[in-house]
């Protein structure tokens, strides 16, 4: 029983000096950001790596997402004889929840993943140590750029996944299923709101950008500097950036609708 | 008199709860090889990072051309460290950067030089190692040896007065072993640098070295010239340069009786 309780107090000690670690990291990261901005090639670089080569599986899983949203969403509209609005259902769905929390939980598997293992090892074979002592700062030459590129590459992607899952739902509902093309698009037009809807997409996926690198960044440069201390940081972010990103969705829902 | 460039003066360090190194003193005099010997897991490497600044000593300083590294401001330590270069044991090279961008880097991100200035430049620092034609591999491509002398070449871009090793022999093969020896002494002499070797290879170190410092249970055991020290009648030094297994230090690590271990306390 002691024992238990000593477990469950030395973890949560452990847990509260991590948050402290990664909001120091993320401070110096935030102070140490101006080299990113003067020399953006760096940051292009890591849009690249963490951006782009997420595309294949954002669109893809984009794509799916809005096939089956347009699916499911005809075969309940249609109960209520209001099958035009399938459109509005989908583009609503995407551009508010899906597309921002469906994106970052995929980067954070994609691209959280190899951030936190391309760090990791780059610590475990004393490339950070070896950065340091060249008088070169590893968080302003590495950890930075990649945030930057983490929160800049998000939201592109977001759109990017709304926009190919409405495209996924209209090859369903049109083509497919046969709904009118015309209502489709109209209805989507006239509900969709450019502040309440968009606007408050994007703060979602500029606010996940930020969480899901954070916590990759962070648990690459805490990660133990062995094999299975990278692997374990691995783990850890995924896990930990799925549950930030779905109790912020929340949080931030709950501002945006109140 | 001779300069000296680092000077180590009663310096303590543990982690949390292991002291490392308890009142260690050094110089290390402008121009000489000097080399820093012990067993595995004394505290060598350690010594290394403390003359860097990665870690903060317990007790005591570490001065670098007169200048206590821990006392440094962020600004103040990274000028030190422009001073100083490090060659990591296993060359800490990055790998997403060719052999020439590793070599380029320091002189890219510290330097206003132009990329052709900087061209110039790392060739012949690859030249000075004798890789200059492999200035387009990756480290992936390359030996062991072989990506150890990139490493040098990356640890001397920017003209060092200080140039720390840190177990540059570990897992090389006998001309790899040869060729690093002869590079840490031409190198040190033909640019008048300060070395300092953290090694346990007794005789490649003997064949280079000016001075050598042992350090045995947190306290420099013994010190001298390679001659002085061959001669030693240390049980510990004398254990250590002819590499008996038993000694001073036990081959057993510290542990209970054998026969209750295996038979149990009521034997």
């Amino acid at each position: 029983m002691i024992n238990f309780l000593r477990n469950v107090g030395s973890n949560f000690i452990d847990q509260i000096w991590r948050l402290g670690a990664g909001g120091r990291l993320f401070g110096l990261m935030l102070i140490s950001s101006g080299e990113s901005f003067r020399r953006f090639r760096l940051v292009v670089r890591e849009v690249y790596f963490t951006g782009v080569n997420s595309l294949v599986i954002i669109s893809v899983s984009a794509f799916f997402v809005g096939m089956v949203l347009a699916l499911q969403g005809y075969h309940t509209l249609q109960k209520y004889g209001s099958s035009e609005a399938i459109g509005v259902l989908v583009a609503l769905a995407l551009v508010r929840e899906l597309g921002p929390v469906v994106t970052a939980l995929l980067f954070a598997g994609r691209a959280g993943t190899a951030i936190t293992a391309e760090i990791g090892l780059m610590k475990a074979t004393e490339q950070l140590s070896a950065m340091e002592m060249m008088a070169v700062s590893p968080i302003a030459r590495v950890i930075a750029p990649k945030f930057w590129a983490g929160v800049i590459s998000l939201p592109i992607l977001a759109a990017l996944f709304s926009m190919i899952g409405i495209l996924g739902g209209y090859l369903v509902a049109v083509p497919l299923i046969g709904v009118d093309a015309g209502a489709f698009w109209s209805q989507m037009q006239a509900n969709v709101d450019w502040q309440f809807d968009i606007l408050n997409g994007v703060i979602k996926s500029v606010v996940f950008g930020v969480a899901c690198t954070m916590i990759a960044l962070f648990e690459g440069y805490d990660a133990p500097p062995t094999a299975e201390g990278v692997s374990r940081a691995t783990t850890r972010t995924v896990v930990t950036s799925s549950l930030a990103v779905l109790a912020l969705d929340f949080a931030l829902t709950s501002f945006m609708i109140i | 008199m001779t300069q000296n460039i680092v000077e180590i003066d009663n310096l303590s360090f543990g982690y949390k709860n292991r002291t490392l190194h308890k009142g260690i003193s050094m110089t290390f005099p402008k121009g000489k090889v000097v080399a820093i010997m012990g067993g595995s897991g004394s505290g060598k490497t350690t010594l290394l990072r403390l003359i860097g600044g990665q870690f903060k000593p317990s007790a005591g300083e570490v001065r670098v051309t007169g200048e206590v590294v821990h006392k440094q401001s962020r600004g103040g330590l990274y000028q030190l460290r422009r001073k100083m270069g490090m060659l990591f044991q296993q060359g800490a090279l990055f790998t997403d950067l060719s052999v020439y961008d590793n070599v380029a880097f320091p002189m890219r991100e510290l330097s206003d030089l132009s990329e052709s200035m900087i061209r110039d430049l790392v060739l012949l620092k690859l030249h000075a190692v004798g890789l200059r034609g492999a200035h387009q591999l990756m480290p992936t491509e390359l030996s062991g040896g072989m990506a150890r002398r990139v490493a040098l070449a990356r640890a001397i871009a920017l003209d060092p007065q200080i140039m720390m090793y840190d177990e540059p022999f570990a897992g090389l093969d006998p001309i790899s072993m040869a060729v690093i020896c002869d590079l840490i002494r031409t190198l040190n002499d033909a640019l008048g640098i300060t070395s300092i070797v953290v090694t346990h290879d007794v005789e490649e170190t003997f064949s280079f070295a000016d001075y050598i410092y042992f350090v045995a249970d947190g306290v420099v055991a013994a010190e001298g010239s390679p001659d002085d020290l061959r001669q030693s009648t240390l049980p510990f030094i004398h254990q250590f340069v002819h590499g008996e297994k038993d000694g001073p230090v036990p081959f057993h690590y510290a542990t209970g009786d054998y026969k209750q271990d295996l038979l149990g306390p009521e034997a």
